[in-house]
């Protein structure tokens, strides 16, 4: 997934659209990670700022999701669901493989809404049923 | 020549995209529809054929079955192995009961026309022919309790909002569907989106609020992506905006997207998501129905309440009760999912038994080994055993079972499960989501954790489970919310249900 290097300018253009919002502080830091692919120390002021908050309004908000994230991404997004209906089709197995494959680059999910077909997995942003590392693999391509 | 392939995401994420692109290369004159999802998973992808004689299914079909399917001449019904018959004369569906799915999978998620010409909008003319007060008294007739899993009479819920005097309200639809094994909310939203929104706007009628906010989880891309479409269609046919379907009712609606936070689906949790905020656990009273968003009065309904509502006032309270046991009324969105052969959604009146659920939708286990756990309601519910499988499903007999139902998912396990690890994942999931405003649930669950770890490695184990079963208590009596009340709820039931697996003996 292609991202914006981080730029102040076109962050305050980004948060100009929200300006009209009723409680915008997650709503820009989603805004935020969308346009860099992770949330800039630098934007927690400046979302601050914009929205009349304090820094520690916007770092409580930006630390509490577990999508925010405050470092740029790797190349590919790969998530397993390890939630019960997938560990009962052997989530569990498949993350410890695929780990063992790709390393730091798998992530736990919970829940894709995907449980009659799993294990679920998110491939940079595509859904997988019934995945092994095999669809994972191909998915990369 | 028109034939319908599911857009839905699971069965997209088993290839229906592919099955779609290769028919739409074999000949490209095919009318192709990307319906929602019939539910049966299982099938998925479900190819339908529009015929004289009805639409004729073929499933599970992969991009492979293609050129051999039009060998077959599948356009005209014709035989292939993967041939099911007419959809509507499949026993899996044609013995279900779907009311609040009534139009998932049959129509086009997008067709304005199509939602008409299957009985859509009915439910709103009428509603904006009565009285709140009347509009009010149907749904609290028709016994609807609250789908998400607390099962609070919807009626009431409303009541209080509408006797609230203020000068803005809300009708808050939680679509923040984290519990695993459920997916309901996501093929609704999918499937029909328009119910969906056909249900807000009668709730805003019965209540005087004319904002609507969906709460919907990152998780669903896809379900963000349809319904955002579906509020544009609706906007653009005047039917939200200043005047609802002509009439002086004004009522528009608007998506807040969730960030991967499991707690956020309580109801108070979300509310200060959508404010902005960290998705803390607000104290009751005061209720969202008296102080919600933006201490506003607010109704939170769960996407399966609001979306039957449209049934329930297009063919009346008395029709919707008739259905259900004592006071379960209705039927319930069953999802089975899991270790399971046949999973996917099973909508069939309240009362019907678990082991009819599992063993005759389901089909048992995927793997064909001996099913041994099922575990209701999701990561908060009960784990049950085979021999509970009489067990009525319905929200009271559930509770005297000692479990809950929950947002009606029900997911199953096979023999190589074990139920100590199930127990302690319970823990640690809630260490990990816990907003951390109550410490029974932000300490104590990982305290519970390491407690289970200890018994599956067999240290001092009875002692430890006494302190385990104390600790429980602890959590359920002092913890604000469900998600630190209720955690013990499959540690408990895991322990009672498969005493076996807390001997501390290795496996």
């Amino acid at each position: 997934m292609k991202y914006s290097p981080w730029s102040q300018d076109v962050a305050r253009t980004l948060l100009a659209t929200l300006r009209d919002e009723k409680g915008p502080v997650l709503m820009a830091l989603q805004l935020m990670q969308k346009e860099f692919g992770y949330v800039d120390k630098d934007s927690v002021e400046l979302i601050a700022n914009y929205f009349n908050k304090s820094r520690a309004d916007v770092h409580g908000v930006l630390t509490f999701y577990h999508d925010l994230r405050t470092t740029p991404p790797t190349d590919h997004q790969i998530a397993i669901c390890v939630a019960e209906a997938c560990q009962a089709v052997g989530a569990r197995e498949l993350v410890n493989q695929a780990r063992a494959m790709f390393g730091d680059q798998i992530n736990d999910a919970y829940c894709y809404g995907n449980c009659a077909l799993g294990p679920a997995a998110m491939v940079d942003g595509k859904l997988i049923g019934r995945a092994n590392l095999e669809k994972i693999t191909e998915a990369l391509m | 020549m028109k034939i319908y392939i599911p857009g839905d995401s699971a069965a997209v994420s088993v290839g229906a995209d592919e099955v779609a692109a290769a028919i739409a290369q074999m000949d490209s004159s095919i009318d192709i529809v990307r319906n929602g999802s019939r539910g049966a998973l299982w099938l998925e992808t479900l190819v339908e054929v529009e015929t004289p004689d009805g639409r004729i299914a073929y499933g599970p079909v992969t991009a492979g079955d293609v050129e051999a399917l039009f060998e077959a001449d599948f356009l005209h019904g014709g035989f292939h192995p993967l041939l099911l018959g007419k959809t509507d004369e499949i026993e899996w569906l044609a013995s279900q009961d779907r009311v609040t799915f009534a139009r998932v999978g049959v129509i086009d998620p997008l067709s304005i026309d199509d939602y008409r010409a299957h009985g859509g909008l009915i439910g709103l003319r009428h509603a904006l022919q009565l009285s709140a007060e009347t509009l009010i008294n149907e749904i609290t007739e028709s016994g609807l309790r609250g789908r998400g899993g607390a099962g609070f009479p919807a009626g009431i819920k409303w009541r209080t909002v509408a006797q609230t005097y203020s000068d803005q309200k809300y009708i808050c639809c939680n679509a923040d569907e984290g519990d695993s094994g459920t997916f309901a909310d996501r093929m609704l939203i999918e499937g029909d989106p328009f119910t969906l929104i056909e249900g807000m706007t009668i709730a805003g009628i019965a209540v005087g609020a004319t904002q609507g906010i969906v709460y919907l989880r990152s998780e669903y891309p896809h379900a963000i992506s349809t319904l955002q479409k579906a509020i544009d269609i609706a906007r653009k046919s005047d039917w939200l905006g200043d005047r609802v379907l002509g009439t002086a009712v004004s009522f528009d609606i608007s998506i807040r997207v969730g960030a991967g936070s499991y707690v956020c689906g309580e109801e108070t949790a979300m509310l200060e998501s959508i404010e902005g905020k960290r998705g803390v656990v607000r104290a009751k009273p005061p209720l969202p129905a008296i102080e919600g968003l933006f201490a506003k009065p607010t109704v939170i309904n769960n996407v399966l309440t609001l979306s039957t509502v449209p049934m329930i006032m297009a063919n009346g309270a008395s029709a919707y009760k008739a259905r259900g046991v004592g006071k379960s009324l209705g039927t319930q969105v069953f999802q089975l999912g899991g270790n399971i052969a046949r999973g996917g959604i099973v909508e069939k009146a309240f009362g019907i038994t678990l082991g009819e659920l599992v063993n005759t939708y389901g089909g048992g286990t995927l793997s064909a080994r001996p099913l041994r756990a099922v575990q209701i309601g999701g990561p908060l519910g009960a784990y049950f055993s085979t021999v509970q499988f009489d067990t009525s499903m319905d929200y009271e007999s559930l509770i005297a079972a000692g479990g809950m139902l929950g947002h009606g998912g029900v997911v199953v396990f096979d023999e190589s499960v074990d139920l100590a690890q199930q127990a302690k994942f319970a823990m640690e999931f809630c260490a990990l989501e816990s907003c951390g405003k109550c410490t029974p649930c932000r300490i104590g669950s990982t305290r519970g954790a390491e407690t289970i770890d200890l018994i599956i490695q067999g240290v001092r184990v009875e002692e430890n489970k006494k302190l385990l079963l104390d600790l429980c208590e602890v959590m359920t009596d002092g913890s604000l919310c469900a998600m630190g009340g209720l955690t013990p709820l499959p540690v408990k039931s895991a322990m009672i249900n498969f005493p076996s697996d807390f001997n501390g003996e290795k496996k």
